[in-house]
């Protein structure tokens, strides 16, 4: 029963913290361009106050976002030793790194930065003040890089030996250059850019379709917001689309178990088809399926003919490799969030190049049709994120690190009691955080906020110039 | 450091002495910095007057405190990968202590971000308690832990923990939550006395006055009875006791420059009592890493509780770029941020210069528990 607890407490509080990261992600790189357009724009009085509204629009649900994310990932930096310490005892020499890198390099950088660009207007040169967005983006990112290549080792360990009865780290580069990272890693980068540009097309419209409503001209901000979203999100979902499929093709190679259960495909196949849909019971006996011909093994092998491994072949060599047991994910699970994730994201695709495609004929404005699906379509990327995250972690078990050790070994001895009372306390405390910060988000994305917080005006000019404005 | 380097013995590599210092410069750093942001926290219940004062006092620690907590997330991270039996140990052991902190530092973290973003009375008042008992409980918190690590707690063979909660609860432990909760709460006031201006700043001054002599009693007390636990498990690290004495004059002389007003050297002292208390306890602690109250043979050690070599490799040349940097733009930042903050001017009394401030209803604020519960 600790197992059991400890799993879905890590899986409630990872993907409640993975809610938030894509967007500060995303956001954060879109706020620097914001910012260093309206720097650039400095003397241009009307095309300046375009980009420094949009900045300050922005940052408001970028800062709510952020706090929430920080305080998420303190969890994650302790969850391994409190629940998977003996986890944390075998890979710790590998793993541990570059956690405890990512925290002096990102963690640091992040917040410092922040601060500086929170607090710091009028107080340092607004070249500073830009430079500072610019260093918090690049954090975020080298913050990404650094768990994503603790992760990727857990996937397909590579850099290390066993000695004894732990994992022992033998080539630190060799761990961040996982070939597994890289395709991860831009992945993500870019499916936090999509998060961050739905986001913004989303709010965009809303307000836009309400300016049409009133029969006022579209507010310049929304309208150049949008138009920024869209193009950058179309190049962004492409680009997230490549790197997944270039994923695919390493899974295979390195997790063949987790391709074929994202396919639920029994047996070996050549040329195997890609399914939309399968209803049917998951002793491999389909009812109703709708299929792709061919398409499953140009993902995975990029041949037409490719050879796609089936569930029951590789249980059978991992049983040969690794001694008896049930080296199969829950297959509905894998199956049909590898589906939701795909599907949202070619959603996500349509949506964009239909908005591109207006927005090049000048219409995206006034369009009613677009503007009322967008604010609806801000979930698409959060489903996305948080689908193909339990696809990638629940189609590794029973591993926790891939051919090496199992979920089942690694949890900690403590009574199932202590588990229950943090995985009831951490649940009730994220929900209670996500009903707050959705409502604030809603507030704020729809101007309604009121706030102290003071980043637009000038010093609070009391005649001594050490006195600043409070900003919170 | 020099007195641990000192003592090397040929059964620890350099390494791991090397990354068993970082550690404890990691938590020095952590007390140190975050010590005074726990207690603005808690002086947010103390001598805060209104909702403008706890905004003051908010502000004074609004750019930085994040920062500061990542000092932790970095003891964290590298006790992970350089000692992995040490954090795994320590943490599963923990469990439901170290719950309590990372609830109460979500609580406060989100806190600052949020209280601002609406003027409803009941919501400030609601993040208000979230900053002061966030700042309140782990203040105490860490005090118990690390009284609990150097008294020693059950563990077995093979590192595993096999105590419950309550081992965590005893009077020793107790005594040394108090006396971290005390000396945030005396670093946290001076910290307010230097930033702030007029009555806040004279409420802060007095606050700290009040603290300090309880503060001193409760080091004299941890340390004495510490040094009795070492002398019972004739361990050496205590002598000669020049850390632990350092320790308190450091915190006695804090209530001396007070009443001389000189309260930046008293914020100095308080932060030099921070980081010989940390000192003082590591090298109580060196080599172990953890204190098995079982036997001593289950002692978690420097040298089995260490990371591969390789990695500890690694982390340090990681280490020697990089944490100059860090320290360098963290201190950049402090520079940046170095002026007092005061209540602002009103909203319209300065032409042409609009004041910052939305007043909120005064009802509200003047309901708020903790505005009552002032012990100025």
């Amino acid at each position: 029963m600790t197992l059991d607890f400890s799993r879905w407490q890590f899986g409630i509080t990872t993907v409640f913290h993975f809610m938030f990261v894509p967007l500060t992600i995303g956001l954060a790189l879109l706020l620097a361009i914001m910012q260093t357009a309206a720097y650039r724009t400095r003397g241009d009085g009307e095309r300046h106050e375009k980009w420094d509204l949009m900045t300050r629009f922005w940052r408001r649900l970028f800062l709510i976002n952020f706090a929430i994310g920080v305080v998420t990932g303190i969890v994650q930096e302790f969850q391994f030793g409190m629940n998977w310490s003996v986890y944390s005892r075998y890979v710790g020499s590998v793993f541990g790194a570059p956690l405890a890198v990512e925290a002096l390099l990102a963690f640091f950088l992040e917040s410092t930065f922040l601060g500086i660009w929170i607090f710091g207007k009028g107080r340092v040169s607004a070249r500073v003040h830009l430079a500072s967005i610019w260093i918090v983006s690049v954090g975020t990112m080298l913050s990404a890089l650094f768990i994503l290549a603790a992760n990727a080792w857990m996937q397909h360990p590579v850099g290390y030996k066993v000695v004894g009865n732990r994992a022992v780290m033998t080539n630190f580069w060799a761990v961040m250059t996982n070939s597994t990272l890289i395709g991860s890693f831009l992945h993500v980068l870019f499916s936090a850019l999509v998060t961050s540009t739905m986001l913004i097309l989303g709010v965009s419209a809303w307000h836009l379709l309400k300016d049409r409503r009133a029969g006022h001209a579209p507010q310049q901000v929304f309208a150049t917001s949008a138009k920024v979203a869209l193009v950058v999100g179309t190049v962004a979902i492409v680009a997230t689309m490549f790197f997944g499929d270039n994923q695919a093709r390493t899974m295979e190679r390195q997790q063949p178990m987790k391709m074929a259960a994202a396919e639920a495909i029994y047996n070996t196949q050549n040329g195997a088809s890609f399914s939309l849909l399968t209803i049917g019971d998951l002793s491999g006996n389909p009812i109703f399926q709708i299929r792709l011909p061919h398409m499953l093994s140009v993902l995975a092998d990029n041949n037409w003919d490719g050879s796609v491994q089936g569930i029951n072949q590789i249980q059978a060599q991992e049983v040969a490799k690794y001694g008896p047991g049930n080296y199969k994910p829950i297959l509905w699970v894998t199956y049909w969030t590898f589906r939701i994730m795909v599907g949202c994201g070619i959603l996500m695709l349509l949506l964009l190049a239909a908005g591109l495609w207006l927005m090049r004929r000048r219409r995206m404005e006034q369009s009613a049709w677009f503007l009322r699906v967008c604010p609806f379509a801000i979930a698409l990327p959060f489903i996305a994120n948080t689908t193909g995250w339990i696809f990638t972690e629940m189609g590794r078990q029973p591993w926790v690190v891939y051919g090496l050790l199992k979920t089942s070994q690694a949890v900690s001895h403590i009574g199932t009691g202590y588990v229950v009372t943090t995985l009831v306390g951490f649940t009730a405390i994220y929900s209670v955080l996500a009903a707050i910060d959705f409502g604030l988000m809603a507030r704020f994305a729809r101007g309604e906020g009121e706030t102290d917080e003071h980043d637009d005006q000038p010093e609070s000019g009391s005649g001594d110039d050490r006195v600043p404005a409070l900003v919170y | 450091m020099a007195l641990i380097l000192a003592s090397v013995n040929s059964a620890h590599t350099g390494f791991e002495v090397f990354w068993f210092v970082i550690i404890a410069i990691l938590w020095s750093g952590y007390f140190v910095l975050e010590g005074f942001d726990f207690g603005v926290g808690i002086m947010l219940g103390v001598v805060a007057r209104d909702d403008l004062d706890r905004r003051v006092l908010i502000n004074t620690i609004g750019p930085v405190w994040d920062g500061n907590e990542v000092w932790l997330l970095v003891a964290g991270g590298a006790t992970f990968a350089a000692f992995p039996n040490w954090y795994a140990t320590l943490f599963s052991g923990f469990y439901l202590p170290l719950f309590l902190i990372l609830a109460a530092l979500i609580f406060r973290g989100v806190a600052f971000e949020f209280r601002s973003k609406r003027a409803l009375g009941a919501w400030r008042v609601a993040w208000d308690h979230a900053i002061f008992w966030g700042s309140l409980i782990p203040a105490l918190l860490w005090g118990v832990a690390f009284a609990n690590i150097l008294r020693g707690v059950p563990i077995g063979a093979n590192f595993a923990y096999l105590g419950s909660f309550f081992n965590l609860l005893n009077p020793y432990s107790l005594l040394g939550g108090v006396t971290t909760l005390l000396l945030f709460s005396l670093h946290g006031a001076v910290f307010a006395s230097l930033k702030t201006t007029d009555d806040l700043q004279a409420r802060a001054a007095r606050a700290a006055k009040f603290l300090a002599p309880a503060a001193t009693l409760a080091i004299v007390a941890f340390l004495a009875w510490t040094y009795v636990n070492a002398h019972h498990t004739h361990n050496t690290g205590l002598v000669p006791p020049l850390v632990p004495i350092l320790t308190i004059a450091s915190i006695a002389v804090v209530g001396w420059l007070l009443r001389e007003r000189l309260n930046g050297w008293a914020f100095v002292a308080t932060a030099v009592g921070l980081i010989c208390l940390v000192a003082t306890i590591f090298l109580n602690l060196y080599p172990r890493v953890m204190v098995s109250s079982i036997s001593p043979a289950y002692d978690l050690t420097i040298g089995n509780a260490a990371s591969a070599p390789y990695t500890l490799k690694v982390m340090t040349i990681v280490a020697l770029i990089f944490t100059p940097l860090v320290l360098l733009y963290q201190g950049w930042s402090y520079w940046v941020f170095r002026g007092r903050l005061s209540r602002p001017a009103q909203r319209g009394t300065e032409p042409g210069a609009p004041g910052p401030v939305e007043p909120v209803p005064t009802a509200a604020s003047d309901n708020s528990p903790l505005t009552e519960s002032g012990a100025s």
